[in-house]
């Protein structure tokens, strides 16, 4: 049968940021996907050499809008187990609350754009007017919208009142019962199931022989989430990773919904957990002297294990940083899920990944 | 202070990356360190139960390793990446862009522009499948293929 080559992207309605796909047809089906990457490298690996260890924190912020606070928290506690630091106990819980707010509005930007994806725009609109409530706790909590930057090495920058953190709470519960009151929809309405149920499979054996990460790894029965690390202050905190076992786009959707949920509940577990009183010492601890030797250090990302490797010579540079983002580990899966499939299914299917393409390129 | 890695020879490689998938490891990235003007390290990451295995391998700067994407396809990208930075090649790579997953251009500037010490690229065989159009990757038999 002859085959056609289609160009996807860099620029498609369904992408939100550019990568290429060569889809090689035969008739309608997917028989190759193969990626091209290249329009928003930025080499920001690179600028550890000519940035010193602190200016690296408002870089790697930038390696990802959606994801800035937990690329800089990953960052920051690797810098501080380099130099044998450990951040105030209401640093770390501050931390949980602000990833979990970062990994909220990701993902509910994410269930937005993915109901695009198959033309349901209204719950497009549903979801990013839920997510607006969270942005306007960022706003409010830390000056910003989406790089927040509230790390610094040793701790946070940033403090909640109890003001604040009475008006997180009260907003919460009404994040939460929109997003619970769009969850028929989004899980059970059988135009959205038609469109994601059974498609764009990745089985258990599959992901993980990949290496896979995220929703894309649990939504396929593995049940590992970098937070069961217990970095920050998740030691303190109920969790247990959100799976699902049918691999498909529905299980990577349900995988996500379901986080949202459990965000919400973190955020809250984490706020009990602040003492009333405050002193000055409870938010960063002092630093002194230069990082010195290799570290490796992981956090759960929105869309998944994200790993910094940290070596420093006792100077004020790093001699390397270097960022595994999800994104970069999910594109090989995607390559292997896109053959196969009806060519109608790819804008579904590519958005199931949740790319981030800034991330991956780095 | 130093991550725990187990130092192997490039030969080794292949068998140890068996090794680690068989007993359950998950390929998680690669790591590419230059140590001095002439060498470099990598460092292979798998994880298994939240536990990371690192393996540290040395090479010679504008050398070749082995590709382990025949048997963790994962790898390709990385792979890719490291010969695009760093001028490493990978024999044996299954999708191979020849240095050109970011940029088409990317080796007539420098041929190495992540690394501090430059170096030449060395003379290597092509291994794996070979791109071609469009954007420098395989495309399918060129009898049967109708390009829009």
């Amino acid at each position: 049968m002859a085959r056609t080559v289609i160009p996807f992207g860099p620029q498609h309605p369904v992408l939100p940021e550019p990568i290429h796909l060569s889809l090689v047809l035969e008739d309608e089906k997917v028989v190759e996907a193969l990626p091209t990457l290249g329009y928003v490298h930025r080499g920001l690996e690179m600028l550890a050499c000519k940035r010193d260890y602190n200016q690296m924190i408002q870089i790697v912020e930038r390696v990802c809008g959606i994801c800035s606070m937990l690329h800089a928290m990953c960052y920051c506690q690797g810098i501080e187990e380099m130099m044998g630091l450990e951040a105030p106990r209401r640093a770390r819980m501050l931390r949980v609350v602000w990833s979990e707010l970062h990994r909220l509005h990701s993902h509910l930007l994410w269930l937005g754009l993915f109901a695009d994806s198959f033309g349901f725009e209204s719950l497009f609109m549903q979801f990013w007017k839920i997510r607006e409530r969270v942005m306007d706790l960022n706003e409010a909590t830390t000056g910003n919208r989406v790089i927040v930057s509230v790390n610094v090495v040793g701790g946070v920058r940033a403090n909640l009142d109890e003001a604040q953190i009475r008006w997180i709470k009260d907003t919460l519960d009404e994040v939460e019962a929109g997003i619970k009151g769009l969850k028929s929809t989004i899980m059970n309405d059988a135009t959205v199931c038609k469109r994601t149920q059974g498609i764009g499979v990745l089985s258990r054996q599959a992901a993980y022989d990949l290496g896979a990460a995220g929703p894309m790894l649990r939504g396929s029965g593995v049940a590992q989430d970098m937070r069961q690390l217990k970095y920050a202050g998740f030691d303190e905190l109920n969790f247990e990773p959100v799976v699902e076992t049918a691999g498909d786009c529905w299980a990577r959707s349900s995988v996500r919904f379901r986080e949202s949920l459990q965000s919400i509940d973190l955020v809250r577990q984490a706020l009990s957990k602040l003492d009333d009183k405050l002193d000055p010492g409870d938010l960063a601890v002092k630093v002194t002297g230069k990082p010195e030797g290799e570290v490796i250090t992981r956090v759960e990302q929105p869309r998944g294990e994200c790993l910094y490797y940290l070596k420093g010579n006792g100077s004020t540079f790093l001699e390397r940083v270097r960022i595994r983002t999800p994104t970069f580990a999910n594109i090989p899966a995607l390559a292997a899920i896109l053959p196969g499939l009806d060519f109608a299914d790819v804008p579904v299917v590519v958005l199931s990944i949740d790319p981030c393409i800034s991330c991956t390129e780095r | 202070m130093s991550i725990e890695a187990t130092m192997i020879a490039p030969s080794a490689l292949l068998a140890e990356a068996t090794k680690l998938k068989n007993d359950g490891y998950r390929f998680v990235t690669l790591t590419s360190v230059e140590l001095d003007e002439t060498t470099m390290e990598i460092l292979y990451h798998f994880d298994k139960d939240l536990v990371l295995k690192n393996l540290r391998v040395p090479v010679v700067k504008g050398g070749t390793l082995p590709s382990i994407s025949g048997l963790l396809f994962g790898a390709f990208l990385v792979e890719n990446e490291i010969r695009d930075q760093y001028a490493l090649s990978f024999d044996g790579l299954v999708l191979d862009y020849q240095g050109k997953l970011y940029s088409e251009t990317a080796h007539t500037a420098a041929s190495s522009p992540f690394c501090k010490y430059q170096v030449q690229k060395a003379e290597t065989k092509p291994g794996g499948k070979p791109a071609s159009e469009p954007g420098n990757k395989p495309s399918p038999e060129p009898d049967d293929t109708e390009a829009r």
